[in-house]
């Protein structure tokens, strides 16, 4: 750490070169002021590019996705990427239609946030609006140990205990399935989609709540009419965010639904989703430049434009509650 | 004003005796209240009178808010706090702050306009048929009248009444409190408490609110706390001074300004400290 | 509006009767909802319970010290988790070097430096839009980035910057948030003494947030050591029978830098290669593995929530 110096260069006499205290002439003073100002620049040089390392990061992903996805689009036209209907990038007869992938993405993410959704929004305004204050200290890291147990973990879960349940219930569901990988992702999800909506929650003032008490109303009145309209753009950041981690998640579904191209819209059924097939070539052992290996690019480039548009819409939406409060 | 008021003063005597006073609509019985280990009100006293205005003054931190607030139970939505004694509501005779009666009761009888206008984030109408939708009315014709009635109550009626479902924060801020008491009204309340309801306002709006005040007292007991003495002597009937969490004096409000029998209420009125 | 004739005590009451009625209805959906509140919390809390559960009861009888000294092998019995938490280790002192001194820094600029301009607002909406990138395409970033173009190979520096750059935005945020909890006063008070910003940065804003971004580095680390996509999507090798070469020799230079280069696996990793298996006994490996890495992360995680709780005991502002 820096020792503190800068009164001695202003104000008092310094010790100069002998060690002997002179009133130091008035050109050592700004030669002092100069350097201390030069050292300051520096520093804040060092700390900006720190922070721009972070625009770089989001550069680099875009010029690498960019970079790799565009010699795939040389070979694949685009329109057939987008309305192909098969996904077979390693046959002879090769195919690559993203809907067959993106078929796997949108059911696994459906059936998650169908769990998410409710039961995140449920625990949002219980602990917002019902839970003594005992109940939310226990509640709260709880809740973050679920989003912290890492994803392999709950693909491990959905694969070995959930499937076996599944098939208890439903005889004929195979040993991988988008209906198990989803139920469990949307486990995994909760905890960000209650936080997000439990924070937005709490942002409306006591004095919007009050104003609803004072007429009468109970704690689910003033919760469901009054509270959750207050922080209606924040409840649905919350949702959007869930929805990009759901598209985003991977190990969960790359263990347990299976890891075949498939297009359907059946979630009992076994399929790949974008990042599941991602894992599965990554997996393999494919030559740097080949074809396949230009594919992870294009469906990564996809992955990352839908949850960029999740991301940039809900951060839009969070930005609109805060100014509200 | 103060001074104004010491040099205009008539004798005691040419002030007209107040009417007879009412049976009390509430009357609050060795009231004490605690925040925690604070006691913040000690033993008040104090009788609301049916359709008059009680206004309650005092320098900042005396407690009148934390008084007003104990008439609709708003401290039972925080933990750690505590009344003694009695609030009793007439002519039922009920002792509102007893533990076995519901604080959402005593709210459906005894509304309240806070110091700074809370409007939902609703539509005009549908902020001011709030109260009545949490009391089960659906009833569309009767929300439309009754929201009506309630708007007219408030003197906003002509001015909002083309543009009912606009968002209730697009209205300006003396619009808002109108509203407000708009909303307060619209269920017929038994009391109405206002906690210094113009803090936020300009005089223009002040004003406006005050005749409101005025004239709500033809149907409505009222419950006013303010921090502007001369807006307690504009629309009060009586007014209690109150000052560290005690109840000084109460009077009807031309006795307490014009003769105070405390020194302390003087001092305060005239100036000389708060 | 008020009745023409004052209502009599009579009618009074039936007004009441009627309101204690209809908010005794009303209530019942205040219960209904309390109730639905705990069940939805009961059922997280349960799924954690049923995870670890399964998992121990599956796993319990591979814990052992020979899982923990052995190498991954062909025969279920033997194998064992050496190469996977060094390797684990290895790569998050790696990420830990990485991603705090410049998460750190970030944080510092953007809470004392950043003037509020058009720079400073895409940096900030890039951070959020960052924290919301699936881990997967870290992982395609660092295969054409690290992998090919610095020709970093898949190493065990690849996998750390990898992974240092997908917790970045968690540890600029976290420093922000600590050091925005500290109050202007302290500035003012060390400027005040003719401080320069520099010296009131590091003499008192770093040093006063530290138990914030402590937690908040620790929070990320906890994050990186259970991340897998990524580092599959590098090409990491899930069958591993070496340890990198030892960072410090007996002899001179003592110290040395291949163990960087080397080849490697993680812990996820390990637990996904033996989950995909069809064989019962590599999913009771994994399971044993999982039981590991979930007493790894969670103990993390009790060590920030620990200093979350001092710092918050600590100091009153």
């Amino acid at each position: 750490m820096e020792p503190p110096v800068s009164i001695t260069e202003t104000l008092m006499p310094v010790p100069d070169a002998a060690g002997v205290h002179t009133h130091a002439p008035a050109s050592d003073r700004l030669k002092a002021r100069f350097s201390r100002n030069l050292k300051e620049r520096a520093i804040e040089g060092v700390l900006f590019l720190a922070a721009f390392s972070s625009v770089a990061t989001t550069l680099g992903i875009v010029y690498i996705l960019l970079s790799e996805s565009w010699v795939f689009f040389q070979h694949v036209p685009l329109k057939d990427f987008l309305t192909d209907t098969q996904w077979t990038p390693l046959f002879d007869d090769a195919h690559f239609g993203i809907m067959v992938l993106l078929s796997g993405t949108l059911v696994s993410s459906l059936v998650a946030l169908l769990v998410a959704i409710p039961l995140g929004t449920i625990i949002a305004i219980y602990l917002s609006e019902f839970a003594p204050f005992a109940v939310r200290e226990i509640a709260k890291p709880v809740l973050e140990l679920l989003a912290g147990v890492p994803t392999v973990i709950y693909g491990y879960f959905a694969l070995l205990f959930v499937t076996p349940i599944l098939q208890w219930f439903f005889p004929d569901l195979g040993g991988f399935s988008l209906l198990a990988a989803g139920l469990v992702m949307g486990v995994m999800i909760i905890p960000y989609v209650s936080s997000v909506s439990e924070d937005a929650m709490r942002a409306v003032p006591m004095a919007i709540r009050e104003g609803s008490y004072a007429m009468g109303a109970t704690r689910f009145q003033t919760a469901v009419r009054v509270v959750m309209p207050s922080a209606f753009s924040g409840i649905a950041a919350a949702y959007i965010l869930g929805i990009s981690r759901a598209v985003g998640e991977t190990m969960v579904v790359a263990v347990a639904a299976g890891m075949q191209p498939n297009l359907t819209w059946n979630p009992a059924e076994p399929a790949a989703t974008i990042t599941a097939y991602i894992v599965q070539v990554a997996l393999g052992d494919l030559p740097h430049g080949s074809i396949g290996y230009q594919t992870i690019f294009a469906a990564g480039l996809s992955l990352f434009v839908i949850t960029l548009f999740f991301n940039i819409l809900g951060h839009w939406l969070r930005r609109r509650y805060r100014e509200v409060y | 004003m103060a001074a104004v008021l010491q040099e205009n003063a008539v004798p005691a005597s040419a002030v007209p005796a107040p009417a007879a006073p009412l049976a009390p609509k509430a009357e609050a019985k060795a009231f004490n209240f605690y925040y925690g280990a604070f006691h913040a009100l000690k033993n008040i006293n104090l009788p609301v009178y049916e359709k008059k205005v009680t206004a309650m003054i005092g320098p900042s931190g005396c407690g009148k808010s934390t008084f007003l607030r104990s008439f609709n139970r708003m401290h039972d939505l925080y933990p750690g706090n505590r009344y003694e004694g009695e609030i009793r509501m007439y002519p039922d005779n009920v002792n509102i702050l007893a533990p076995d009666v519901d604080p959402i009761e005593v709210r459906m009888r005894v509304s309240m306009v806070f110091q700074k206008p809370n409007p939902f984030p609703k539509s005009i109408y549908e902020n001011v048929a709030y109260g009545l939708r949490v009391r089960g009315v659906k009833d569309r014709q009767s929300l439309d009248e009754k929201v009506e009635a309630a708007l007219r109550g408030a003197a906003l009626w002509n001015e909002v009444k083309d543009r009912l479902n606009d968002l209730a924060f697009n209205l300006s801020g003396g619009q808002q409190q109108r509203m407000c008491i708009a909303r307060a009204l619209a269920t017929d309340p038994e009391i109405l408490l206002f906690d210094e309801p113009t803090s936020a306002l300009d005089p223009i709006a002040t004003g406006s609110i005050e005749e409101l005040v005025h004239e709500l007292k033809k149907q409505v007991t009222i419950l006013i706390v303010t921090h502007n003495m001369q807006q307690a002597a504009r629309v009060s009937d009586y007014t209690a001074y109150m000052y560290l969490g005690e109840l000084i004096e109460f009077d009807v409000t031309n006795n307490i300004f014009l003769k105070p029998a405390n020194k302390q209420t003087e001092d305060y009125i005239t100036g000389r400290f708060g | 509006m008020s009745t023409p004739t004052p209502p009599t005590l009579d009618t009074h009451q039936a007004k009441l009767a009627a309101i204690r009625k209809l908010i005794a209805s009303a209530k019942r959906w205040d219960l209904v909802f309390a109730g639905a509140g705990l069940l939805a919390l009961s059922f997280g809390l349960l799924v954690l319970v049923a995870l670890f559960a399964d998992m121990l009861i599956s796993g319990w009888m591979r814990i052992n010290l020979d899982f923990f000294v052995s190498f991954p092998s062909r025969r279920a019995e033997n194998a064992g988790i050496l190469s996977a938490w060094v390797g684990s280790l290895m790569v998050m002192f790696v990420t830990a070097l990485s991603a705090i001194p410049v998460g750190v820094a970030a944080g510092v600029y953007l809470e004392e430096y950043a003037a509020k301009n058009w720079i400073t607002d895409i940096i900030e909406i890039n951070i959020t839009n960052l924290a919301g990138v699936p881990s997967i395409v870290y992982g395609l970033l660092a295969l054409g980035l690290f992998v090919y173009q610095f020709g970093f190979g898949q190493s065990v520096l690849s996998a750390g910057l990898t992974l240092g750059l997908l917790i970045l935005p968690i540890v600029i945020v976290a420093t922000r948030e600590a050091i925005r909890s500290i109050p202007q006063v302290i500035r003012e008070g060390s400027y005040a003494l003719g401080a320069t910003k520099w010296q009131t940065t590091a003499d008192h804003i770093v040093p006063y947030s530290m138990p914030g971004i402590l937690t908040g580095c620790i929070i990320g680390l906890s994050r990186a050591i259970g991340e897998t996509a990524p580092i599959i999507t590098i090409g990491a090798l899930t069958f591993i029978a070496f340890l990198p070469a030892s960072p410090v020799s007996a002899s001179a230079p003592f110290i040395n830098f291949d163990w960087l280069m080397s080849g490697f696996t993680v812990m996820p990793i390990q637990m996904f290669n033996w989950t995909s298996r069809p064989e019962e006994a590599f999913q009771q490996n994994a399971a044993a593995a999982g039981v590991v890495l979930v007493v790894m992360t969670l103990s993390l995680n009790a060590i920030a929530i620990y200093i979350r709780y001092r710092l918050r005991k600590n100091i009153k502002w």
